[in-house]
């Protein structure tokens, strides 16, 4: 005859095993619905609600190839680094807009924005938005710039921008411009100059 | 202005700071240029430790060399030095040659020595030590101070391909990662943690002009092999790291011309003295493509040289203009043009990709350093906008700075007053053409890493229609614009530098 402690050691066993393939079951499905790119159609954050700033957002306009500073009110947070996730989340919803002057790819987002001192931003943007950017070097320049001259702008003491995807570091944003190294905010205030006559 | 006596105390502590600080640093490179190192090669790890000499004796720490092989400890009671290495018992006793390992007696050459607690043993003891320690066969290089611990050697073989230009294929039995570095006549590869050795003669001789000879050379812990070439060497890996093929770069072409009219090697040693950017790691680790073009002649130093940049290729497209037009194409149609255009001016010229050849950017800037041309133009291909659009690199504000060697990713920082002419020069032609132009910063790798003038060039349609990019008629008055362009500022940019 079988001993009781076996007995028990035995079921105690099959209802870990049992418990541990049903938690790896339901993290596996979790893990791939994360994977999916559905998820681009999902809203990142909650709405800021709050009183409304005025703030300058420099906008990329493909016919003319500029890129043109214009101001805009919205509703934006006390913290800096919540501020600077939404002054570029509110460029791209101006980008995202149907009558667009810079289309970006559907499901395009910022996903983080970084402050990390001393005057280093790190913006990271989803892979949506690297993956279906348009290529050519004008047209990812004007992306960029936009970007980086809209956070240094609005938020005093950066001077030095990085751009990841995806949390990941890319060598191009389509082929062209340049993903690999930090933007130095002074240079880049120079190429906005040229790219705005 | 009367400084207070704890302003010049102040002042006297940071003066006296800095001059000890430049001293111990003066000390530390002077210290280190001599310093003399062991290389340990093994099949579970390849280290170097630093030798210290005394008496005129080499000595090396005995744990030091044993603990990377395995499980090491050590006491002492004063009189006696015991080390304990993967079970393996030894003594020794301080100021005596005198030892034991495994309960054996055995004499060292000379004393050992303890110092601060650590057990110094001489250099040339250590074949018989390590093999009483390891129980296996061990192979002392004593004069390069290089030990090779059981069948640990790596082997390779070096032979020149007679092609059109020659290649030296250097093929090693297990992956290597050498520091390299050019000079005039020479290609040097150092192999600092690679158990390298000589495969036969240390002096190996190719039947070939170009490539004449390469010399095995092993010294302070490390092996040297320096390809002898008559014209400059490129060296690119393949095989993950198994293999290393030397070729001529464009300039080769043109030195075995030379060559074949005994008048090269002055004129190589006079070109060739230049800085050269320092490459990150991993540029000199990726294959050359296939289907890479080099001009048939390259420039001599009073020439005009050009190089043209048809941008993409091989698997990586480009945008896709439209269904049928990729970029990659359309700047090697304009590649093409523009280099018959430049050569029926006189101007030497070499296209980077005459192929669907896939090239990675620190290759095209390699190769265009290199080669060092007056100009080199890279040629993009848009489907937005009209005209063409000059580009020259976005570099970080205050990057001009110069040293002794420039760094890769802002190397582009002194040459960008020549970049500005340069465009400036074509945009000029461009208009002057009827053509929309608009100049611009952009930061577009690989122009911030070439160490000459450098402009992008990125054509739209004229027209607003796509076919204008494969029209003749407009590839025709693009490569024309930028002819004139080029040959406007020959005497500001001068010939190959």
């Amino acid at each position: 005859m079988i001993p009781r402690h076996w007995i028990i050691s035995i079921a105690v066993m099959l209802a870990v095993a049992l418990g541990m393939s049903v938690y790896a079951w339901k993290m596996r499905s979790r893990v791939k619905q994360a994977e999916t790119p559905a998820e681009y159609a999902q809203p990142v954050a909650a709405p800021v609600q709050g009183p409304t700033e005025q703030v300058t957002l420099y906008v990329a306009y493909d016919d003319a190839g500029l890129l043109r500073a214009q101001s805009a009110s919205i509703p934006l947070p006390a913290g800096r680094q919540e501020r600077a996730q939404e002054l570029l989340r509110a460029l791209l919803k101006l980008y995202m807009d149907k009558s667009s002057s810079h289309a970006l790819a559907p499901g395009s987002e910022i996903r983080d924005v970084y402050l990390v001192d001393p005057g280093l931003a790190v913006i990271d943007v989803n892979d949506a938005f690297a993956d279906g950017h348009r290529s050519g070097i004008l047209v990812e320049e004007l992306t960029v710039a936009s970007l980086v001259q809209t956070l240094a702008t609005g938020i005093p003491g950066i001077n030095r921008v990085k751009v990841l995807v995806g949390g990941r570091e890319r060598e191009t944003l389509a082929g062209h411009v340049d993903l690999s190294g930090f933007y130095d905010v002074s240079a880049v205030g120079q190429m906005v100059a040229e790219l705005q006559r | 202005m009367r400084w207070s006596s704890q302003r010049i105390r102040r002042a006297a502590l940071v003066v006296g700071f800095c001059v000890a600080v430049l001293f111990a640093f003066v000390l530390g490179v002077s210290g280190f240029a001599d310093e003399k190192r062991l290389s340990v090669y093994s099949g579970s790890a390849n280290y170097s430790l630093t030798v210290v000499e005394k008496n005129g004796t080499d000595y090396v720490g005995l744990f030091e060399i044993l603990q990377p092989l395995g499980s090491v400890n050590s006491r002492s009671d004063g009189r006696v030095w015991r080390l304990n290495f993967n079970n393996v018992e030894s003594e020794f006793t301080p100021g005596k040659t005198r030892a034991r390992i495994r309960g054996q007696g055995f004499d060292l050459p000379t004393n050992f020595l303890l110092e601060n607690g650590r057990g110094l043993v001489p250099l040339s003891s250590l074949p018989t030590l390590m093999q009483r320690y390891l129980g296996t066969p061990v192979n002392f290089h004593e004069s390069s101070r290089r030990l090779f611990i059981g069948n640990s050697a790596v082997h390779f073989t070096a032979q020149v391909n007679k092609t059109n230009p020659p290649t030296l294929v250097m093929n090693f039995t297990s992956p290597v990662n050498p520091m390299i570095a050019t000079e005039p006549g020479k290609l040097r590869m150092v192999f600092t943690r690679e158990a390298l050795v000589p495969s036969g003669s240390q002096t190996l001789t190719f039947d070939n002009p170009a490539i004449p000879s390469a010399v095995f050379l092993e010294n302070n812990g490390a092996v040297e092999i320096a390809v002898n070439g008559q014209v400059p060497l490129f060296a690119s890996f393949s095989n993950e790291g198994r293999t290393i093929t030397i070729t001529p770069t464009s300039q080769a072409q043109l030195s075995q011309n030379q060559l074949s009219q005994n008048q090269v090697a002055q004129n190589q040693a006079s070109q060739n003295s230049f800085t050269q950017p320092t490459i990150p790691p991993g540029i000199s680790g990726r294959q050359a493509p296939s289907g890479t073009a080099v001009s048939a002649v390259g420039p001599s130093p009073e020439q005009y040289f050009v190089v043209v940049d048809a941008s993409h290729g091989g698997d990586e497209r480009g945008a896709a203009l439209s269904d049928q037009m990729a970029e990659k194409d359309v700047t090697l149609a304009f590649g093409l043009r523009l280099r018959q255009q430049l050569q029926g001016h006189g101007i030497t010229t070499l296209v980077l990709r005459e192929g669907d050849a896939a090239m990675s950017l620190d290759q095209r800037a390699n190769m265009t350093n290199a080669a060092r041309p007056a100009i080199y133009i890279c040629l993009h291909a848009s489907s937005q906008g009209a005209g063409v659009r000059l580009y020259t690199a976005l570099l970080p504000v205050g990057s001009d700075g110069h040293g002794p060697f420039l760094d890769w990713n802002t190397a582009q920082a002194g040459f960008r007053i020549a970049s500005q002419t340069a465009q400036s020069s074509l945009a000029a032609e461009f208009g002057k053409r009827q053509l929309t132009v608009r100049s611009l910063l952009a930061p577009l790798r690989p122009l911030n890493n070439i160490t000459a003038a450098a402009v992008a060039i990125e054509i739209a349609p004229q027209t607003g229609k796509l076919s204008d990019l494969n029209s003749p008629a407009y590839q025709q008055l693009v490569a024309e614009s930028v002819t004139a362009g080029i040959e406007a500022v020959r005497n500001q940019l001068g010939g190959a530098r």
